[in-house]
């Protein structure tokens, strides 16, 4: 135990101090940036990536993983934020915080195997394509001068780590294009006009809003959507992290983690957030492992907005846009165009179906469920052709079974046995064929039924250990006298 | 003359001209070993990882990768092992080569035009810069 925790904090005290403090830079700007996109203060984000930092630096299950506001989050909050205000999406980070909590008690983290990789690269391609078209807003058709703010940030991000890496391109842009705009004197949006910050700690407050039904029922699908997003993308980050690092991580600690970073933020003024993938493959590439970056970020973070707090709200609205953009790009998967031409055509539907639905519904889960759902349906399409092939030998005439008999194949079975036939010897060779369900269970029983009714003599043969299992259990063949009920 | 070679490697056809290099230099110096160095692009786990349904199917992928520098050495009686790590590659390789007394590293030149260069960053390019080796980049 002792151990473990020393490995855990103080195995890399220098590597994980410096890249907490460079997360923590690289931060600023997304924590504003993602409050802006939910439709709340920049301090919302701020207090959340500061709370929900520090704690999952202390339970998470992965350590070296960065969790803050994050735009998948963000993107989900802005109808309850439009239609309800603040104080219900506090409400809402509770209960989102609760529900993962749950999910990483009943172990639910075991169920991500599930999601098809189709729907996780539609997930990240739809997250990109969802920043990129929230930030649209605050440039386009503004006035020329904010294209100008937009294509010097993009240069200076892309650009400048070409040549310097110690401190991250972003927050040179923000620093370098605000005090030009203060210089310049220039007419520009800024962030103080979408909000306001307030250079405290963040402080304990219980959301204000009345509790009752009426408000569970307007949080709870919030929520239902939040925890499980915020599951998806951070277990997708532990993954990588786990790779990058050839270390293993504790899933389902870290989604009950995750539950109580959440529920406390919301306690203290911050709304729900997740693994940031872009943040944390930062992390790890400045020589971050430890819990001790992550807890660095956090703290470095809200000490940079106490000291510099006031010149926030300076910042170009345009700038903020240009660092999200390239965010965006970074988040897209690039190799997604060959996996377009590679992968298996099922594979490629599942994956542009996931991006369409997140970008008509706005809504990350939903893109994620109807993934997961469709894949399941084209995976039950794919395997549910079952073949019977008719041949004689001996006198006896033997349809021999080749495939899974499930609900989605019975149809094809029966229709595949001729039952002209009467008087005759006929065996059903099973052997190369698996009974799933009461459905091929009583598809077996229809065949074998109406062939006695024509006379015939008919044994079922070959049947593997659990397809026999399931046929004594539920088939009425046995009995010589059996009719057809009505599966 | 040489005794330690050190082959980066990434899964590409430059690398298999490079592995094809090593060998021809390898094969008329008795004693010499080569190490296969294959670097695992940090920047480009994100990708693998989103492209895998699990560890199983990435690490088969990866080494799927290596098999054709395998084949290269396959019965050729060369003393050689292959070493797999993370990182950035460019620091990675001159990194690796300084702590383990390699005397030559050869890798493959993707070709890239300026612009790629400029975006993606060329390997060879950071490793002929900070190497204290002779480096031999095979086009």
């Amino acid at each position: 135990m002792m151990n473990q925790i020393k490995t855990e904090w103080f195995s890399n005290v220098k590597g994980d101090v410096l890249a907490g403090i460079v997360v923590a830079l690289a931060l600023i700007p997304e924590a504003i940036a993602f409050s802006i996109i939910a439709g709340v203060d920049p301090m919302v984000g701020l207090y959340a990536s500061f709370c929900i930092a520090v704690i999952t630096a202390f339970i998470g299950g992965r350590p070296g993983m960065i969790s803050a506001a994050t735009g998948a989050m963000a993107l989900l909050m802005v109808p309850l934020v439009r239609d309800h205000g603040l104080q219900y999406l506090l409400a809402a980070t509770l209960l989102t915080g609760v529900i993962q909590f749950l999910f990483g008690v009943l172990k639910i983290a075991k169920l991500m195997k599930f999601i098809p990789r189709a729907v996780m690269i539609g997930f990240v391609n739809a997250l990109a394509i969802l920043i990129f078209m929230a930030q649209i807003p605050h440039f386009v058709g503004i006035s020329a001068l904010t294209y100008v703010f937009v294509a010097a940030t993009l240069l200076i991000v892309y650009g400048l780590p070409r040549f310097f890496k110690a401190i991250p391109a972003p927050l040179i842009a923000i620093v370098v294009l605000t005090v030009a705009a203060i210089v310049g004197n220039v007419q520009i949006g800024t962030v103080g006009d979408l909000g306001t910050i307030t250079q405290s700690l963040p402080s304990f407050l219980i959301p204000n809003v009345p509790f009752n039904l009426e408000t569970l029922i307007i949080i709870l699908p919030f929520s239902v959507s939040l925890a499980i997003v915020g599951l998806v993308e951070s277990l997708l980050t532990a993954s990588i992290v786990d790779d990058m690092t050839e270390t293993g991580s504790n899933k389902n600690k870290e989604a009950r983690g995750q539950g109580i970073a959440n529920f406390a933020t919301g306690f203290f003024g911050g709304m729900a957030g997740c693994a940031m993938i872009g943040q944390t493959v930062i992390n790890v590439k400045s020589g971050g492992r430890g819990r001790l970056s992550t807890l660095t970020a956090g703290v470095f973070l809200m000490f940079l907005i106490l000291v510099l707090g006031g010149l926030v709200v300076q910042i170009p609205m345009p700038v903020l846009a240009g660092i999200m953009i390239m965010v965006s790009i970074g988040t897209f998967d690039w190799s997604s165009f060959s996996y377009l031409r590679k992968a298996p055509k099922s594979d490629v539907i599942v994956m542009l179906v996931t991006v369409a639905i997140v970008v008509v519904t706005d809504n990350l889960a939903i893109g994620v469920f109807a993934g997961v759902l469709l894949s399941a349906i084209l995976f039950a399409a794919k395997i549910s052709g079952i073949k019977v092939a008719k041949h004689i030998s001996g006198g006896q005439i033997v349809f021999k079974v080749q495939g899974q008999l499930f609900f989605a194949s019975v149809e094809e079975f029966v229709d595949s046995f001729d039952f002209e036939l009467t008087h005759a010897d006929i065996i059903l060779d099973f052997s190369q064929a698996h009974v799933w369900d009461d459905s091929g269970v009583g598809a077996v029983d229809k065949v074998v039924i109406k062939y006695r009714v024509g006379e015939n003599k008919v044994r079922v043969e070959g049947l593997n250990p659990s397809s026999e299992k399931i046929i004594k259990r539920l088939a009425v063949y046995h009995d010589a006298n059996a009719q057809l009920k009505s599966h | 003359m040489y005794s330690n070679i050190l082959l980066a490697a990434d899964g590409s056809e430059n690398a298999v001209r490079a592995a094809n290099e090593a060998l021809a230099i390898a094969s008329v110096m008795p004693g010499c070993k080569i190490e296969i160095l294959f670097v695992i692009d940090d920047s480009k786990v994100k990708e693998e990882v989103l492209h895998s349904q699990n560890e199983e199917e990435r690490q088969y992928k990866r080494h799927q990768k290596l098999l054709p520098i395998e084949d290269v050495f396959a019965g050729r009686n060369i003393d050689h092992k292959i070493t797999i790590i993370h990182g950035d590659p460019g620091p990675v390789i001159v990194d690796y080569a300084k702590r383990n007394q390699v005397d030559l590293i050869i890798l493959g030149s993707r070709g890239l035009n300026a612009l790629q260069e400029f975006v993606l960053g060329s390997v060879s390019h950071k490793v002929v810069k900070r190497a204290a080796c002779p480096v031999m980049i095979v086009k």
